[in-house]
């Protein structure tokens, strides 16, 4: 048989931390709403590709079933907080995060 | 070979990740999102995952991200361009994402811990999708429900916050 994992597994987990860091950057410095929704969706891919990774080490299928739902529930987040998105813009005409505050006070 | 091909989705996917941050368009940052999920797309193809391959391209970028282009086109685009583009939090969120590169660099630094061996001799001895299906409709079938539960709740819940508003009397 040959080797499966040519590329150290590793080598995708430090992608999928990259990734991550990335994503966590975007959602805590952009003030877009819909960029910041973008940024986790960024998170959940680079958990995804690790899962996957995982999946692929210990030859167990269950990372990816794993991926499966992640994927679902990030079909429904998506749906759900953009109709959340386009009601905030309707009701305020703006999308920037630092002016939907008023749980603040 | 295999890393030649893993390199050059690792930089299309970092590539696109970074669009995403940072442009100032959002349609930018969407198609460099699209970018991003291909690449990742093709790194499940390169770990011999594919069916996940195939619904992260249908589902991810045929669905998710044409949704978020479509609320794109329906908000004012000139106008979320002019916007501030970062956040007025940004000396706490340097420091979250400070102590986020920290916990990656001890992670590296301590390296990895001794992996079990592997159980079953190959992955994909019938097929990768024959075997995700078997688990998926055996071991995970409450789960499944349950997701699929979730969806419909979803559905119904963004009908009924994107509907029109009747104007009170």
């Amino acid at each position: 048989m040959p080797q499966l994992n040519a590329v150290p597994m590793s080598w995708y987990l430090i992608l999928s931390a990259i990734l991550f860091t990335l994503g966590v950057a975007g959602f805590l410095f952009r003030r877009n709403i819909i960029t910041v929704f973008m940024s986790i969706e960024l998170m959940l891919n680079a958990v995804n590709l690790s899962f996957v990774a995982f999946s692929h080490q210990l030859r167990q299928v269950d990372g990816q079933i794993f991926t499966f739902f992640v994927m679902v529930v990030a079909a429904a987040e998506a749906a759900v907080g953009l109709a959340i998105i386009l009601t905030v813009f309707k009701n305020r005409q703006t999308l920037s995060i630092d002016e939907v505050s008023s749980l603040k006070n | 070979m295999d890393a030649a091909l893993f390199y050059t989705f690792a930089a299309i996917t970092l590539a696109g990740a970074l669009a995403t941050v940072t442009r100032r368009n959002p349609v930018h940052c969407a198609l460099g999102l699209i970018f991003s999920l291909l690449g990742v797309a093709g790194l499940f193809l390169l770990q011999a995952a594919e069916l996940l391959f195939a619904v992260q391209i249908l589902l991810y970028v045929g669905g998710v991200m044409v949704l978020f282009l479509f609320v794109i086109m329906l908000i004012h685009l000139e106008q979320a361009a002019r916007l501030r583009q970062y956040s007025r939090q940004w000396p706490v969120a340097l420091a979250a994402l400070f102590a986020v590169f920290l916990e990656i660099y001890v992670l590296a630094q301590s390296g990895l811990p001794g992996l079990p061996p592997s159980p079953q001799p190959r992955l994909n001895a019938g097929g990768n999708t024959e075997r995700i299906a078997d688990s998926l409709f055996y071991v995970y079938a409450l789960p499944f429900e349950a997701a699929s539960l979730l969806l419909l709740i979803a559905i119904v819940g963004a009908v009924w916050l994107a509907r029109k508003k009747e104007q009170p009397q």
